[in-house]
């Protein structure tokens, strides 16, 4: 299953580099920009929304299409094309601001997450400015569980940049496609924004609790990206 | 462009008008008239309030629904409004595209394949118009919008066509009214919704745009009827 993506911006320019960043960290994942109006303008244009939907529904198997867009009326405009559209039962619009969400999604669509976990892992991405700063010290908007973790891990980050964009991405994307609740140094493990909050550097301990079925697996994953350096120096 | 059927010579020696396909090619028609005569009217108006690109992107915009009508002749007024709403949508660029894409769009589904618009089929397609509107940009009486040349018009239309179910210029005539009425009436309201919100009570004192434009084509129905 692989979720697909539409970006709606006023700017052309925002939604080519939108998807140019978050094409990067979700390689197979279908995201395509609608952004600006026909002649090039600043605006939305319900034409280019409606073409890149039918192009990614052409795309995909059917499993789904997220919007991401940035101000007011290129909400209207995303709206007005699902009612244009013949069956909108699977576009879902993400209320989410445009380039932290559009990664959040693409990376959780590129771990196979159905549609509604990729405009929820968008969502999750609001307001990283919310979220706990460097170290983390209170619990983050990740799940709050008062019962114990059913599996934990300590694992001490060896590659030379820590936890940035791209090891963020890995460990939210697989995290996403687990049946479980992770948290990593207090905040969602599935959230990738939340993972780049922590600023986590080399030599930083993440503590990893998880619950739920794959709980044990999650731990693991986690674990052996953290140990192998993410594949870095 | 084509003319609105008018049959002379009913009891009352009244015009009995029919709104018809060749009445709402004529009204999109006036309504691009409309909107190239007050282009700076509709600039001017927004440069007060907002982002002043109302008038360019409504003159924009109906002008390509003109295009539109040149190359392809709609059977139906419900046609006519479904093109009129998609070319918005996609011309306009600013949010007054999907608000009157979706007013339109509203319209068309309720009027449907018919031929024709009684009186309460022209007020129950005001009332989609409006109810299109404030879904898509979440505004109520009183928010300085567009909504508020629309919401008395709609009422004004739905008054006159319980009065008459023949009387079809008669609602177009009420709607008009009200809507003028309604725009006049947002001069000293301040704004809570859209660009203009940002101005806090400074947006007192000036005409909503998007309100203006509104009576401007809802006057455009009647002379396309008259």
């Amino acid at each position: 299953m692989t979720v697909s993506i539409v970006v709606v911006s006023h700017s052309e320019k925002i939604a080519d580099g939108a998807v140019e960043l978050a094409v990067q960290m979700a390689p197979d994942v279908v995201i395509l920009p609608a952004g600006g109006t026909d002649d090039g303008r600043i605006g939305t244009s319900l034409e280019k929304v409606l073409t890149a939907l039918e192009q990614v529904g052409a795309q995909d198997g059917g499993d789904g299409i997220v919007v991401l867009t940035d101000l007011g009326s290129a909400v209207m405009t995303a709206e007005s094309a699902l009612e244009f559209l013949a069956d909108p039962a699977g576009v879902l619009l993400a209320d989410a601001p445009l380039v932290e969400g559009l990664v959040a999604a693409a990376v959780a669509a590129q771990g196979g997450a159905d549609v509604q976990s990729v405009r929820e892992a968008a969502e999750a991405a609001g307001g990283t400015a919310r979220q706990p700063g460097p170290g983390g010290s209170e619990a983050g908007s990740g799940p709050v569980s008062s019962a114990a973790p059913d599996f934990t891990g300590d694992f001490e980050l060896v590659n030379q940049a820590g936890m940035h964009a791209r090891p963020a991405a890995k460990v939210a994307g697989g995290l996403a496609s687990l049946d479980a609740e992770v948290t990593i140094n207090g905040v969602d493990g599935a959230s990738m924004t939340g993972l780049m909050t922590l600023g986590a550097g080399k030599g930083t301990v993440l503590h990893v609790e998880a619950w739920g079925a794959d709980a044990e697996r999650a731990v693991e994953y986690v674990g052996g990206l953290v140990q192998a350096g993410f594949g870095e120096p | 462009m084509g003319r609105a059927r008018a049959h002379r010579g009913t009891a009352l020696g009244r015009v009995a008008v029919v709104l018809d396909v060749v009445w709402a090619v004529k009204w999109l028609t006036l309504c691009a008239q409309a909107m190239a005569e007050h282009r700076v009217e509709l600039i001017e108006l927004d440069r007060a309030i907002g982002d002043s690109d109302h008038g360019e992107n409504m003159d924009r915009g109906f002008q390509a629904v003109l295009a539109k009508l040149g190359e392809s002749a709609p059977e139906t007024p419900g046609a006519a409004l479904k093109m009129t709403a998609m070319t918005l949508m996609s011309k306009v660029g600013g949010a007054a595209g999907p608000l009157y894409g979706t007013a339109f769009l509203r319209a068309a589904t309720a009027v449907g394949d018919s031929a024709e618009i009684d009186p309460a089929a022209w007020a129950g397609a005001l009332a989609a118009a409006r109810d299109g509107i404030v879904a898509r940009g979440k505004a109520e009486p009183g928010d300085k919008t567009m909504v508020d040349a629309w919401t008395p018009a709609v009422d004004a239309a739905r008054a006159a066509a319980d009065g008459s179910s023949t009387d079809v210029l008669g609602v177009l005539v009420a709607a008009a009214e009200a809507a003028e009425a309604g725009a006049v009436a947002t001069d000293p309201l301040i704004a809570r919704k859209g660009r203009a919100s940002y101005l806090g009570e400074r947006s007192a004192g000036h005409r909503d745009p998007g309100a203006a434009s509104s009576a401007l084509i809802l006057r455009a129905a009647v002379g396309a009827a008259a």
